[in-house]
């Protein structure tokens, strides 16, 4: 250890200085994010309540929350609800239309990629709450333009088909990101590969398979998992249904909303929270895990793999950067 | 050796990290401890005031002549009446134009976090719960002993003061009251061939002229709130209303109305409307159903309403409605709501209705507890509440006024004289709003398919656990 510390210590700065330098940062992290989360834990084991006589002193209930989520059949629907959204907006509705759109833009004129790109790119920057008011415009059913455009004025697609309308909505949504990190990692993919392939007689889904899966099956993982966890924590679809119509759209972040603000119910809320945290950290260390693999990987590997990783992750800064924005 | 050097540093970041939480902690603890009650004499002499002053109103939407009256009367005229004491008064408004339990849930964070307005627009309902969590405190601890000088409460009755009020002490200055009628299309009455001046005497006869209405093509014939999306709207402009028609309060004799005949005749009531297709499933399931029944009746499109003086006040209001219609004085008529049979109704009614109001509170944080009250005083005096009106009438809390105001519109007539005699209140006790929730979603229920005995069933559950006990719900 000892022997060791002088060649850790690259910048030459010092234990002491060393600190001082990640103080502020630890802090932050301290502040905004240990806090809130070991707090909801606490909340979560008592019954304090945003009103009344348990706003004031709220009561140790020790596991009754959790206790009374995993026998409440309106979280067991919940969590179903998320895992049907999870699996159709993102796994399937995202990953597959944002490759297919950066599959097709390999071959087409440079003009026509540009204007795709830009209009789906439009539909992941837009503020969420405008987005909203637009789908539920879009959706409506007195004379809503999709209605119009089929001819069905009165359906009530929020109403008569609300998940596939939300998944729908969330597909069109987040599509950007899962289009731009395939394309970065398809042109990666090295050309002679490919038309060594075509020579060889290969047919477009047995280029796929052995030529283009094995160089970005990583980008495949990382981007499930990412937009896995983007879409578990979305609370946008509450703004086109309200969770509604009766609890047919209540993904675990509007369920937590409608009790713990709208029934004012803030222990069984943050006891949720911290059953959903647990979700989502079970998630994020598969992906650490996954990483941690595909960088051993890397390291083998040629250098467009790496070029390719380079390409990736500038688009998951960006990806991220966006995330903490909204 | 990369492993050894990270165990190491996690060895040290560990400590550091639990230092850090432990210190955030007491940090938060202190905070939430250190709830001194303000002193009601506090910058009592100040001659620079900061005010704001909130309800859930906004220019160009929801109640937006309340709003408006803020801006063009209350602040202009408040700021001047101060600066000839020599009191610069800064005085702004803080809209908000949302359903009214998001905004109850603003008004709740805000003063859990101790911020928020100085002069707060609550609904009466919410008192018991804000009260019992330390959110608004009693004038008198706000404002002082003083507060009980006012000239203002003489003209208020006692009966409308209790919807400020909680275990007998005064909170706030309550903002009137209101009643509950049907509305009905007269223009869609006379295509359906049912009489212009129309009397309904029982359910049945509600079903009947909704059958007729049927017939007219395009038009949704009743439309009584149900459902959880409309929150309160559900159970005062519709499942209680039905209740008080079948002889039953919600809360009577020390005990919630549980899975009873009462609440099974209502939900049954419910369910014929929806089975013969009298009214709209959409509506009560959709996101912004009321707002969307709103304007379906300004554009005829629905011929019988359940709505509070409210609707046609604030809503389709040719003037200043957010739906407005511009023939509403030709085009709408309007009914007391009848009990389920003649004389079926609480103590032994034909005719009845629900009622409540809000108020105008202090928040107990206010830096100037004595200025925020001389603006609520200001906002009850006289003349502002006539301001308010602008012509138009309402029952506002104060008799002089409504002396003046009321006979000028015929609703707001039929309103003070025949409908607030035998109207019913919602009981003020803190865990009502819960009561509230389990009973749209017995309606809910029923709009979703379930079978009255099903959703009586989960609503005798529901209660039974937001009470308290078994013991504490009516059952039969």
């Amino acid at each position: 250890m000892t022997a060791n510390a002088g060649a850790s210590d690259a910048a030459g700065l010092g234990r002491a200085r060393a600190v001082a330098f990640v103080t502020p940062a630890f802090l932050l992290i301290a502040a905004f994010l240990v806090f809130p989360a070991v707090w909801t834990i606490w909340l979560g084991m008592t019954d304090f309540r945003l009103t009344g006589a348990q706003a004031a002193d709220p009561q140790f209930v020790g596991l009754d929350n959790y206790r009374a989520a995993l026998t409440d059949p309106a979280f067991h629907n919940s969590l179903w609800l998320t895992i049907v959204f999870v699996f159709g907006s993102a796994i399937v509705g995202q990953s597959v239309l944002g490759f297919l759109i950066a599959w097709t833009m390999r071959s087409v004129p440079k003009t026509v990629k540009a204007i795709v790109e830009t209009l789906v790119l439009m539909a992941w920057i837009l503020p969420s709450s405008i987005v909203a008011f637009l789908w539920v415009a879009f959706l409506n059913n007195n004379g809503g333009t999709l209605g119009t455009i089929l001819n069905s004025p009165d359906t009530a697609w929020l109403l008569e088909y609300p998940m596939a309308s939300i998944i729908i909505y969330n597909t069109w949504r987040g599509t950007a990101f899962s289009m731009l990190l395939f394309s970065a990692a398809l042109g990666a993919v090295p050309p002679s590969q490919l038309e060594t392939a075509r020579l060889s007689g290969a047919s477009t889904l047995q280029q796929f398979r052995d030529v283009v899966f094995p160089h970005i099956r990583g980008h495949i993982l990382t981007n499930t998992l990412l937009i896995s966890l983007w879409t578990f924590n979305d609370f946008v679809p509450y703004l086109l249904t309200a969770g509604g119509p009766d609890h047919a759209t209540e993904t675990l972040p509007v369920f937590i909303y409608l009790r713990a603000l709208y029934g004012g119910e803030l222990g069984y809320g943050s006891a949720i929270s911290f059953i959903m945290l647990l979700i989502n950290l079970v998630i994020a260390l598969f992906y650490i895990r996954l990483l941690r693999e595909r960088r051993t990987a890397n390291r083998s590997g040629d250098a467009d793999a790496d070029d390719a990783k380079a390409d990736a992750d500038e688009v998951l800064t960006a990806a991220e950067a966006r995330n903490v924005g909204q | 050796m990369t492993t050894v050097n990270r165990r190491g540093l996690a060895r040290r970041a560990v400590p550091a990290i639990s230092i850090l939480l432990l210190g955030t902690m007491v940090a938060a603890c202190d905070r939430s401890s250190g709830s001194s009650a303000a002193n009601p004499t506090q910058n009592a002499s100040a001659t620079d005031v900061a005010l704001t002053v909130t309800s859930n109103a906004i220019s160009g939407g929801k109640n937006a002549a309340e709003a408006d009256w803020y801006a063009n009367y209350v602040i202009p005229k408040f700021t001047e009446a101060q600066k000839a004491k020599g009191v610069n008064v800064t005085l702004k408004f803080q809209p908000s134009g949302v359903d009214d339990e998001q905004y109850k849930a603003k008004m709740a964070l805000d003063l859990k976090s101790k911020s928020g307005a100085d002069v707060i627009a609550l609904d009466g309902i919410w008192v018991g719960e804000f009260a019992d969590a330390g959110y608004i405190k009693p004038l008198a601890d706000v404002v002082g002993p003083n507060v009980t000088s006012w000239d203002g409460w003489a003209q208020i009755p006692k009966a409308v003061q209790a919807n400020a009020s909680y275990n007998d002490k005064v909170y706030g200055v309550p903002g009137g009251t209101d009643g509950r009628v049907l509305y009905y299309n007269k223009k869609l009455f006379q295509q359906a061939g049912l009489p212009a001046d129309w009397k309904p005497a029982s359910w049945q006869e509600i079903l009947d002229a909704g059958a007729k209405l049927k017939a007219v093509s395009g038009v949704i014939p009743i439309q009584i709130n149900a459902g959880t999306a409309m929150g309160e709207a559900t159970t005062m402009q519709g499942a209680l209303d039905l209740l008080v028609g079948t002889g039953a309060e919600i809360y009577q004799d020390g005990k919630w109305q549980g899975n009873t005949q009462n609440t099974r005749d209502v939900l049954g009531f419910y369910k014929q409307l929806l089975d013969q297709g009298l009214m709209d499933k959409n509506i009560q399931q959709a996101a912004k159903g009321r707002d969307e029944s709103f304007a379906a009746f300004a554009a005829n499109k629905i011929g019988i309403l359940l709505e509070g003086d409210y609707f046609w006040r604030s809503v389709i209001n040719p003037d200043k409605g957010s739906a407005p219609m511009a023939t509403r004085d030709a085009d709408v008529g309007y009914a007391e709501i009848p009990a389920k049979a003649k004389g079926a109704g609480v103590s032994g009614q034909d005719l009845v209705s629900m009622s409540g109001g809000g108020g105008t509170f202090l928040n107990p944080n206010t830096k100037f507890p004595q200025q925020a009250w001389e603006l609520i005083q200001f906002i009850y005096s006289p003349d502002a509440i006539k301001a308010a009106l602008a012509g138009s009438a309402r029952i506002t809390a104060r008799q002089d006024v409504n002396k003046e105001v009321l006979s000028k519109d015929p609703l707001l007539s039929l309103i003070s004289e025949k409908v607030l005699p035998i109207t019913r209140y919602r009981p003020g006790l803190a865990v009502y709003p819960q009561v509230s929730q389990a009973l749209q979603q017995a309606t809910a229920d029923i709009v979703s398919g379930k079978s009255v005995d099903e959703a009586a069933a989960t609503y005798q559950g529901a209660v039974e656990k937001v009470a308290g006990g078994a013991d504490k719900v009516q059952k039969s």
